[in-house]
């Protein structure tokens, strides 16, 4: 009990102090899954209105793929995208494994099913006669696509950070395609994990109260946001 | 007359029902058009065909002369616009909506802000621009819709019932801007309504639709001067009674509605039938007067709407008429909700179909 208190009380004097080695992790966990969910929009977006505008065959189904794929272990995800980043794998020649970018990678795939799914309940939330309407005022099929999703922005935008949210706070992908090589490839989980196990709780626990912090943080704003009517409940499972 | 506007052997199908069926109309540059019917008659299907924002099952569309098909559309839509029946407007400023069209069309800011504040004088909503649209009332949100397709200045303006969910006083506020705009600008006009009154005073011509066909087209006297099979189904139509004819000894025929009212009329007939008395024929009194009317009813005011320079009233009398009188009328008879008044009208004006 007193090594956890005196972990708790050294841990806030990193904090306060700007350790850089904590503060460095702080930030590439940021800058990285920062970089994951900008990703993950730039491929999401369009998909979840092409889904979200449309009526068609298989849109249940589709639906229901993304989904299901929020729910995927993040370390069989981690295996699967470490066989496709190893040497003998099909994007080996990249050389991407046990680097930043095969961390950013992995996190923009982890999310892109959690952006997809909440983006398009946004998009179907809108009032359907908007197409119409836009195109009544003289907008081309893209302009009034572009009017909708203006209208589902704020839907857009918490299925941004709530892929953010699941970004920052996951650890297979990380630990088996990053390798939480210090100084180049650990992030908040990782480093968290890493330096639990070497007994290192004083910069453990720093990092576990920085990183509820940001969690805790996120979730005000989506509580926030839902409070003010902005968007529909994201516990609910598309249709 | 220049045709703007023609749907030829025009049909609609959406999954297994069919919208309308055989569609042949041509609007004319310049006219106010009703498309008059009942609920589910096909009329949305038909404005939507107009603005280009569906396209027809069979048949042709032709507009400024031009068949209207995939290549051209997005031009074609440039040059019609149409207000929905349920008002929708964008999550923005009042002045936001009404600018959007207007940025589409690439106005520069000047010009659009010009634009946008004559539209707000003209539909009595100055000083709204930066309210959010969606908080207004019905009227002023359906107000704001109107205005923000008349700034656009299309060939073709299309108006899907424009005044059901208003008031009568912000339904006489459309009214008087959709016939200001045709008659100051020439804009041609398609507007889809169930409501007779309407229907009689504000086009130059009546399609009248029923289960996806149009049945007639008239000008309103021609269409009421008639009563119609079509127009006598209607529920929504004021002053419409179901009742058993028989003829009397003088010759006139006597209709028996219900409730104790029994109209008379000139036209002969016998049997189920159904009798329309126009509201304008209808004389409203506080007391009972001679003249030569066959038909007096005692009764009660049981609803009153002003609409501006008119009230129209209900009068129960055991069956509910309809009537319409000037509000300097209704003022110096000192008129209120349950009143009591005598109704009177004519043999002649009694219509039976």
């Amino acid at each position: 009990m007193v090594d956890i208190l005196e972990g708790i009380a050294k841990a806030i004097q990193l904090i306060i102090t700007g350790d850089p080695t904590l503060y460095g992790i702080v930030y590439r966990s940021l800058f990285f899954s920062g970089i994951a969910v900008l990703l993950a929009m730039l491929w999401g977006t369009p998909i979840a209105m092409l889904i979200g505008l449309r009526d068609f065959r298989g849109k249940t189904i589709i639906k229901g793929f993304f989904n299901s794929l929020i729910g995927i272990p993040t370390v069989v995800l981690g295996l699967v995208l470490y066989l496709v980043f190893s040497k003998g794998g099909p994007l080996g020649f990249l050389q991407l494994l046990y680097t930043p970018g095969a961390i950013i990678l992995g996190e923009a795939v982890l999310v892109t099913p959690i952006l997809i799914s909440i983006a398009t309940t946004a998009i179907e939330a809108v009032d359907p006669e908007i197409m119409n309407l836009a195109k009544t005022l003289g907008a081309s099929e893209s302009q009034a696509a572009i009017a909708v999703l203006k209208e589902a922005i704020n839907g857009v935008l918490l299925s941004n950070i709530a892929s953010f949210n699941r970004a920052i706070a996951e650890l297979g992908v990380a630990l088996l395609v990053g390798g939480n090589i210090a100084g180049l490839t650990d992030i908040l989980t990782t480093a968290i994990s890493r330096y639990t196990q070497r007994g290192e709780l004083d910069l453990a626990i720093a990092l576990g109260i920085i990183l509820m912090v940001i969690v805790f943080l996120i979730n005000m704003i989506i509580i926030t946001a839902r409070k003010a009517k902005m968007l529909f409940t994201l516990g609910r499972s598309p249709q | 007359m220049t045709i703007a506007a023609e749907l030829k052997n025009v049909t609609k199908v959406f999954g297994n029902k069919t919208a309308i069926d055989s569609i042949n109309l041509q609007i004319y540059e310049g006219e106010i058009l009703a498309l008059l019917g009942p609920n589910g008659s096909g009329k949305t299907t038909i404005l939507k065909i107009l603005a280009f924002i569906e396209n027809p099952t069979y048949g042709e569309v032709k507009f400024q002369g031009e068949t209207v098909s995939f290549k051209n559309t997005e031009k074609a839509r440039m040059q019609s616009t149409l207000a929905f029946q349920k008002t929708t407007l964008f999550d923005t400023t009042v002045y936001n909506n009404i600018a959007y069209g207007l940025k589409i069309r690439k106005i520069p800011e000047e010009v659009r802000n010009e634009e946008i504040g004559r539209m707000l004088r003209l539909v009595k909503l100055e000083g709204f621009e930066n309210r959010p649209a969606r908080k207004l009332s019905g009227g002023e949100q359906q107000r704001v819709a109107i205005g923000r397709a008349l700034a656009l200045k299309t060939k073709l303006l299309l108006l899907d019932e424009p005044t059901a969910n208003l008031d009568p006083k912000n339904a006489s506020i459309v009214e008087e801007i959709i016939a200001t705009v045709n008659r100051e600008h020439k804009t041609t006009i398609v507007m889809a309504t169930h409501n007779m009154f309407q229907a009689k005073t504000l086009p130059q011509r009546i399609a009248l639709m029923s289960d996806g066909k149009i049945t007639e087209v008239g000008t309103p006297a021609e269409i009421f001067g008639k009563l119609s099979k079509n127009l006598a189904s209607f529920v929504a139509v004021d002053n419409t009674y179901a009742g058993t004819a028989k003829i009397t000894e003088n010759g006139t025929t006597l209709v028996d509605v219900g409730n104790d009212v029994r109209i008379e009329a000139t036209i002969q007939s016998s049997g189920k039938v159904s009798v329309f008395i126009s509201p304008e024929d209808i004389i409203l009194s506080k007391d009972r007067f001679s003249s030569s009317a066959r038909n007096i009813f005692k009764g009660k005011i049981v609803e009153i709407s002003d609409l501006g320079s008119v009230v129209r009233l209900k009068v129960d009398v055991g069956k509910t008429f309809t009537v319409q009188i000037t509000k300097r009328s209704f003022k110096e008879m000192g008129l209120n909700l349950n009143a009591e008044v005598f109704l009177a009208f004519k043999a002649s004006s009694v219509q039976i179909v």
